[in-house]
């Protein structure tokens, strides 16, 4: 903005916007001093670049392209894991919507038998999408779920199953232990299964979803990650100081409560939006 | 929750408490630190700013310097200063004179809205209300079955229209049912929604004009990060509300969320939520918080 150098206060800007991003205070420092060093190496003198620089940098950590999840097997297993609210049962609506519409058969499991019409919001969904669901009573075993579901999936031919969970916190140790035998009823019913562990976090989360997927991933083991609620105006630059720990690719991003408010991640795009209103500074 | 918050000033302030004077260096270095763990607890930027230089500049007045003890009278400034932005005080729900006492809660999509609407419900139960839950959300598949098992698992009555009714008229209805059926106490769930929805925002101004609740709560989630303030600021723009709960404190996010959103609003943190269950629901008291923050 009509700046003529760059100097203190332009680095301190970028780094209040990553941090007013949920970058974190630490990644943001990080951050800024890697483009310090590189505007240093360059020489580079005009102002107006250090923002592409920065979003330069964004995307080598977020990694250039988006990372598929892979339908190999007839069934894929897919399961959904998450804190509470995040919007689990949303994406796994969104996620059967589009690998229907990709001619696929697909089929869910009710494996959040806790929360109370957990079972129902997820059959309602079932019947919008038009993909069956694998359903017990509400306060069943979540294992037992996924053990039937697992075998429906086999038996019916289906090429994608996933699996819903109850939100838990990762500090409880037997709600995660819970999840970890889903993982393990899942491998007994169809060696190698699931294939793919989807954690979910909402992107108006601050510094606490670095921990989740730590402990999530230590728990069951992530594979993919899905930033929801991005239409929203919080902009989920926590899963930068995720990157910066555990290097789990982000999949998906949701950005609505529709089926179709699903999209591939693309890291560009992202970090252009990081930067989004706050570019001008004051 | 606030753990490692606490920690870390500690062992700032074990630093300044081992040299027993302080020097303007020391007061800016540990000011330092506060601002990086504040940030780590999610604390707003801005809030973090004014924050600190309020701190800092009560830190290197006579009363810091004179002290015999500076590193405690700092922890004692940073504590005094956290109550402050806490709201000093808890507080209580706004009772009508005249029944039934109209609660909405609001809030972001799964913040906890309809789980806290049930654990207020056992509480003002307990504290010998007659409450009824009105379903207003018809948008979430099975929103109003989930308010009806929880009902059912406590015992106490939902009133619902089904999902294809306007809001603003299931909360009239619900008005309506709650002077019919002597209920004393009437608490609205709505739906989850974003601040920055018009359409839906200018539902919630309908239910206040139809139903003028006594209070209005944001349920605000625990883990919020940075944009717990414009979130919290545009919900008090255009509703007014009357206070906070903050869900999920149960986990072991640090909550700065809370220190956020009190301090751009100005609307005191009433209740928290501390699990999924029913009884899961305690008032808010910053002392204690500031306290647990501190590690005091
Ligand atoms: N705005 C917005 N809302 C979303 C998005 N994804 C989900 N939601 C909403 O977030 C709320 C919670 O979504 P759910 O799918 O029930 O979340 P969950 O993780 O399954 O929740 P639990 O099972 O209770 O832990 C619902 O109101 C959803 O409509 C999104 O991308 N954007
Ligand atoms: N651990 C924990 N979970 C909570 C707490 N409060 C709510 N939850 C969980 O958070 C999730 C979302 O809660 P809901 O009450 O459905 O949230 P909501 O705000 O009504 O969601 P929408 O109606 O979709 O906007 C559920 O899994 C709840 O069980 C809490 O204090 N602690
Ligand atoms: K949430
Ligand atoms: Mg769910
Ligand atoms: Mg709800």
């Amino acid at each position: 903005t009509g700046r003529q150098h760059i100097d203190e206060e332009l680095y301190e800007e970028l780094e209040e916007v990553l941090i007013s991003a949920d970058v974190g205070a630490e990644m943001a420092l990080e951050m800024v001093e890697r483009l310090r060093k590189k505007v240093k190496e360059q020489k580079i003198s005009d102002p107006s670049e250090l923002k592409n620089l920065l979003q330069q940098e964004i995307v080598a950590l977020l990694g250039q392209e988006a990372v598929p999840v892979k339908i190999e097997q007839k069934p894929t297993v897919v399961l959904v894991v998450g804190v509470n609210g995040v919007g689990k049962t949303t994406t796994i609506a969104k996620l059967a919507h589009r690998w229907k519409s990709e001619g696929r058969k697909v089929l869910l499991a009710a494996g959040d038998t806790f929360r109370a019409a957990a079972i129902d919001q997820l059959e309602i969904w079932g019947q919008r999408v038009g993909v069956d669901v694998i359903r017990h009573q509400e306060g069943s075993d979540p294992g037992a779920v996924a053990y039937d579901a697992a075998q429906a999936a086999i038996s019916r031919g289906v090429d994608i199953l996933i699996v819903d969970t109850a939100g838990r916190l990762h500090n409880k140790n037997h709600l995660m232990s819970e999840l970890s035998k889903v993982g393990r009823v899942l491998d007994r019913a169809l060696p190698g299964a699931p294939h793919e562990i989807l954690l979910v976090l909402d992107a108006t989360t601050g510094q606490n979803a670095v921990t989740q997927a730590r402990l999530f991933g230590e728990a069951v083991g992530v594979s993919g990650l899905v930033l929801t609620k991005l239409d929203g105006t919080a902009k989920g630059g926590v899963i930068l100081a995720i990157q910066g720990e555990l290097s789990v690719p982000v999949k998906f991003i949701g950005i609505g409560e529709a089926m179709d408010d699903l999209r591939v991640f693309e890291p560009q795009q992202f970090a252009k939006a990081l930067f989004g209103q706050e570019e001008t500074g004051e | 929750m606030f753990e490692s918050l606490a920690e870390k000033l500690q062992s700032t302030f074990k630093k300044l408490r081992g040299k027993g004077k302080v020097s303007e260096a020391d007061v800016a270095e540990a000011m330092r630190e506060v601002r990086m763990a504040l940030l780590a607890a999610d604390v707003n930027l801005k809030v973090v700013k004014n924050f600190v230089a309020k701190v800092k500049e009560r830190a290197i007045g006579q009363e810091v310097l004179d002290s015999l003890t500076p590193g405690q009278q700092v922890v004692k400034v940073v504590h005094e200063e956290l109550v402050a932005l806490m709201g000093g005080t808890s507080s209580k729900i706004n009772m009508s004179q005249k029944p039934p006492t109209v609660i909405m809660l609001v809030g972001l999509q799964g913040a906890g809205k309809t789980t806290s609407v049930s654990k207020l419900a056992l509480y003002l139960r307990k504290q010998g209300r007659k409450p009824l839950m009105a379903a207003c959300d018809v948008y979430r598949p099975a929103a109003v079955k989930q308010l009806q098992v929880l009902g059912n698992q406590l015992d106490i009555p939902v009133f619902s229209m089904g999902t294809g009714v306007n809001p603003v008229d299931i909360a009239r209805g619900a008005m309506e049912n709650a002077i019919a059926t002597g209920r004393d106490t009437l608490l609205l769930d709505t739906a989850g929604r974003l601040h920055i929805n018009e359409e839906l925002m200018g539902e919630l101004k309908n239910i206040k004009s139809t139903v003028k609740p006594h209070e209005i709560l944001l349920v605000v989630d625990a883990m919020t990060g940075q944009d717990a303030v414009n979130v919290a600021e545009t919900f008090h723009e255009q509703l007014g509300l009357d206070g906070v709960i903050l869900t999920k404190l149960d986990g072991d996010a640090r909550g700065g969320a809370a220190l956020s959103v009190k301090a751009v609003t100005g609307c005191p943190i009433k209740f928290v939520g501390l699990g999924e269950k029913a009884e899961a629901l305690e008032p808010f008291h910053p002392d204690r918080m500031a306290s647990r923050i501190l590690g005091m």
